[in-house]
């Protein structure tokens, strides 16, 4: 028998002892278990031996091990931090941490609907609670992001319009802008989707609505609107830029950040047709950007709902009259049911987030949403005013906007590099540094404030900043 | 050898809906008053344009924290996951170590910000790069990125690198097709249509796979790449993949090796020895990162260095100073996903890489193989299984299709009604195959290298027993299943536009299919 280790069985391997390996060899009918792998060619093996670092085999050794590397790093549990941009900090309830480490949902796959019915029904109850919060009837289940959210969005309005342009806003989050470019194809490729972007007001920070309209026309599938955008505005527009692109037959496609829907409208509301946005901020560590997600919404209509990429959980009946279950809707049109003619693809993405998401949008409620979306909105508006107050410090747009604004630091002589190192000396992450990104906004960075920022952190920043700037 | 079946019982809280409990003015959650005074708040309200603010509130739940807590911890216990016995084919159900779960729960992991200045991120970005290191050790490939968010983003970020491969060298327009199989998972064929390309699909043959023939006769210069697995999902390689790889290089494409099914054949294999140019192993399959009912998940990517200079970025590098994040560079192809990856499955990845080893790792290979030709032995045994393609005589590796359709043409009972059973046992349904089926009520088991004999013994037990019920007592199985959460679905609303309902609103809305208790619904 050429088993390669034999001197201890190993924990998660039940049938790792010596015994359970013979018998079950003398039930099969051979002698060494080489013989089970005929079916790969000599010239297919490995060249040589794999050198992998010595297994560590107690649990303490492992754990120590991970740990100690764990612990260079510093984190937003130890260091104030300004840093958002399509992850944020916000607080996590113990409870949300509680539900997801339940091994039942942890450890999940497809059952029958019977053996998934609760985490199925949990699923539903994502759905549901966000498209209260979005004014929208007809969730999918999440995808990996809100650039892929917004990607696939810009796709489906693609495929309804049978036109192959959408508008973007050029000041759109990099990472997401680069995401939604991959989606939209190569431009050598037939059936690739043109990505043109609009401007914004460099005086309100809201969208170039003139320039918007110029470049809107009978080719456009899709305009794509952020609110608030990724320099933390709330557009004062939207319901107009939506008309412009209904006027056009486009569809009107709508990014929002689920935490600010308690105080900011529903994007149903100003007529958004698709609805995208983070699922992280309900009830999601950032997890070094792990903890990412995003979700897509839209009426319930059929011309919608037969263009999800995703698969949807219906509530639906059983055999039992009065009993109902959950099942998958239009799987049929999904790449697990029609390969290459379904809608684009999809498959694991964050659905366990989506338990997190639940857990959280029921603790909150109808006024944990307003009292979270009043207390960002005063402390982000508070934070900005006081920054704004310091020497050589600006804000170009003080007002109007959520979470996120935007920090001039022109008139200091000092780079945002260079501030932020100084603040990491203090102990604080400084906003990101939007420099080379957004030239035109010069010596800039985007903060984030959210309510785990109290006004005493608020008070340490801007007295680091004075020193820094000193 | 036959157990005797456990009397299990799922548990049956008849739970409602989340928007059917609580009551007006509850709450579950209070979160930090910037001021409560309703002056102050009415001028904070004032920040956002008028046409912007919400007048009225979301109709969300107002539970107070027990009874959400309550809640969805009966949801917990009305889903079985991996409490049974769960020998889900080409998932690859292994064990989630507990410990893992603790070390990304730490603040160190769950806490950090991507953009924080990695000075501050040496932790994470040492795990992801020894993480780089061990797979490239398993494969043969020279970087790997972890930013697909599941397999199936893994593909669709190769799709994307062969499109940035391909425009570098001014032949994207010509070169239009990607070549799969039809044993190829659906997100290999879908990714590539998605990412702008035509799909050739090649059909088995009587050896399990298509012919190296077949092959050539699509072969052109308009194939960018090929998409395929080794072994698949019903435990065939493909002894010509060398052949394979070279005849698709010689006309100019790309090969990727679709790594889903590695449980079986690492530590004896290596991608980049058998010529592919990129691979994917799924950190949430072989490297025992959890499931999580899907996700989040990671779909490692790995290329040869010839093809890295189109990966996106960030990479993590290692210098003297320490570890750094690089952009992607000139050549690369955009980004699949926002960010570096999924870094807590990718800490679970490694500590499970290391408590495992070089040893351990080809232990469970061998574990794997061993239990999944000890499953057949007994499987065959059963009245009406059959194994797909039953003339193919060399061992199959950790997986094997069966059909069970001589079963049903006996009794009328069909491989979905035994899944629905099989779950009254505490044994959760088996994965059937991908569309479209190979063979005839199909079912694929893996027992990978977790469960015990005796765990393996009594799932096939317990389909014995059904197989068995299938003859005497039809009914009993065609109407299961009788000890779970809810009986048997009715999917016949699920593709009605008339009668889906993805939300609680739309199913308010719509008329319920059958008198219920709705009457409490508000």
């Amino acid at each position: 028998m050429s088993s390669s280790r034999g001197t201890f069985a190993h924990p998660y391997m039940a049938n790792s002892t010596p015994a359970a390996v013979q018998q079950m060899l003398e039930e099969i009918g051979i002698s060494d278990v080489e013989d089970l792998f005929v079916q790969i060619p000599g010239d297919h093996r490995l060249s040589r031996e794999l050198k992998l670092e010595p297994a560590l085999s107690s649990e303490y050794e492992l754990r120590r091990h991970v740990s100690e590397i764990l612990a260079k790093n510093a984190s937003c549990a130890d260091h104030l931090n300004f840093l958002g941009a399509g992850c944020w900090q916000h607080y996590v309830p113990a409870l949300c941490d509680q539900i997801i480490a339940r091994t039942e949902f942890a450890t999940s796959v497809w059952g029958t609907a019977a053996s998934d019915h609760g985490r199925n029904q949990a699923w539903f109850e994502f759905a549901s609670q966000l498209g209260e919060l979005v004014g929208m009837d007809f969730v999918g289940l999440p995808v990996y992001s809100w650039g892929c959210a917004a990607g696939s969005a810009l796709r489906m309005a693609s495929r309804m319009t049978s036109r192959s342009r959408v508008l973007v806003p050029r000041a759109t989050d990099p990472e997401r802008l680069s995401v939604i470019r991959g989606y939209c194809g190569a431009e050598a490729q037939a059936g690739s989707i043109e990505v043109v972007t609009f401007e914004h007001d460099p005086q309100t920070g809201q969208a170039d609505v003139a320039d918007l309209r110029a470049k809107l026309d009978a080719d456009v599938a899709a305009v794509y609107l952020e609110v608030p955008s990724y320099l933390g505005v709330v557009e004062g527009q939207a319901e107009l830029i939506t008309a412009f692109a209904h006027e056009y037959g486009a569809q009107a496609v709508v990014g929002v950040d689920p935490i600010s829907l308690g105080v900011l409208a529903p994007p149903s509301h100003y007529g958004a047709d698709i609805v995208v946005g983070p699922t992280q901020p309900l009830g999601v560590h950032m997890n070094c950007g792990g903890g990412v997600g995003g979700f897509i919404a839209t009426r319930d209509e059929e011309s919608y709902a037969r263009q999800f990429p995703t698969l949807q959980v219906s509530i639906c009946d059983t055999i039992v009259p009065g009993e109902r279950t959950f099942g998958m809707t239009l799987f049929e049109q999904s790449s697990y049911g029609s390969r290459e003619n379904g809608r684009d693809w999809t498959g694991n993405s964050v659905y366990l987030w989506a338990i997190a998401n639940a857990v959280y949008m029921s603790m909150m409620g109808p006024s944990g949403f307003l009292d979270i979306g009043t207390t960002i909105l005063r402390r982000s508006h508070d934070a900005a005013q006081q920054l704004a107050k310091i020497q050589g410090v600006s804000v170009p747009w003080a007002t109007g906007f959520f979470k996120e604004f935007v920090v001039n630091f022109d008139g200091t002589g000092k780079s945002v590099r260079q501030i932020n190192e100084a603040l990491l000396e203090l102990g604080i992450f400084g906003g990101k540094d939007l420099t080379q990104e957004q030239p035109e906004l010069g010596n800039s960075a985007l903060y984030c404030v959210t309510e785990v920022h109290s006004p005493e952190d608020i008070d340490r920043l801007t007295d680091a900043l004075r020193k820094v700037l000193a | 050898m036959t157990s005797q079946l456990r009397r299990y019982h799922a548990a049956v809280w008849d739970e409602p809906i989340v928007m059917e409990l609580g009551a007006p003015g509850r709450r579950g959650l209070m979160v930090p008053y910037a001021d409560p005074d309703p002056e102050a708040v009415r001028q904070t309200w004032e920040l956002v344009p008028v046409s912007m603010r919400r007048q009225q509130p979301p109709a969300l739940p107002e539970l107070s924290e027990p009874e959400v807590q309550r809640h969805y911890l009966h949801l917990s216990q009305q889903t079985l996951g991996m409490m049974g016995i769960n020998l889900f084919g080409t998932c690859t159900m292994k064990y989630n170590p507990p410990v893992s779960e603790a070390l990304v729960g730490q603040e160190a992991v769950r806490d950090l910000h991507p953009y924080q200045d990695e000075r501050t991120l040496q932790g994470a970005l040492e795990v992801v790069h020894r993480l780089d290191l061990v797979l490239r050790e398993l494969s043969g490939m020279d970087q790997f990125v972890f930013q697909p968010g599941g397999g199936a983003d893994a593909a669709y970020l190769h799709a994307c690198l062969t499109r940035a491969w391909h425009q570098d060298r001014g032949e994207l327009s010509q070169r239009t097709e990607i070549i799969t199989t039809a044993q190829a998972h659906p997100c290999n064929p879908a990714t590539a249509a998605a990412a702008g390309f035509t799909v050739i699909t090649l059909p088995l043959e009587d050896d399990g796979y298509p012919s190296l023939d077949a092959l050539r006769s699509v072969l052109s210069r308009r194939t960018a790449a090929l998409m395929i697995n080794n072994p698949d999902d019903m435990g065939i390689y493909n002894p010509h993949i060398k052949e394979w790889v070279q005849a698709v290089h010689e006309v100019g494409g790309l090969c990727f090796y679709d790594h889903a099914n590695f449980n079986g054949v690492m530590g004896r294999v290596r991608a980049a020895e058998l010529g592919f140019d990129a691979c994917m192993f799924m950190l949430h399959k072989t490297f025992g990162a959890p499931k999580a009912g899907g996700g989040p998940a990671v779909g490692a990517y790995g290329c040869t260095a010839e093809l890295a200079p189109y990966l996106p970025g960030p990479l993590v590098r290692r210098d003297e100073t320490g570890y750094h994040l690089e952009d992607g560079g000139p050549q690369a192809a955009g980004r699949v996903r926002e960010f570096w990856g999924n870094v807590p499955q990718v800490v679970q990845a490694y500590t499970w890489t290391r408590s495992m080893g070089a040893d351990g790792i080809k232990q469970a290979a061998d574990l794997s193989v061993i239990a999944n030709n000890y499953m057949e032995k007994r499987l065959l045994a059963i009245p009406g299984v059959t194994k797909a393609y039953p003339d193919l005589e060399a061992p199959r590796l950790e997986m094997t299709r069966y059909s069970l359709a001589d079963l049903t043409e006996e009794t009328g009972v069909t491989v979905v009604d035994i899944q629905n059973r099989v779950v009254d046992f505490g044994v959760d349904a088996f994965w059937l195959s991908h569309e479209p089926w190979v063979v005839p009520e199909p079912f694929t088991p893996e027992a990978g290298e977790m469960w015990s004999r005796e765990d393996i013994d009594y799932w096939i037990d317990v389909l014995a027993h059904v197989c068995e019920e299938a003859r005497t007592d039809p009914q009993l199985v065609k109407t299961a299943p009788h000890h779970q959460v809810v009986h048997q679905i009715d999917p016949s609303s699920l593709d009605d536009p008339d009668r889906w309902a993805t939300t609680w609103r739309a199913h308010l809305r719509k008329p319920p299919s059958t008198p219920s208790d709705d009457s409490k619904d508000h």
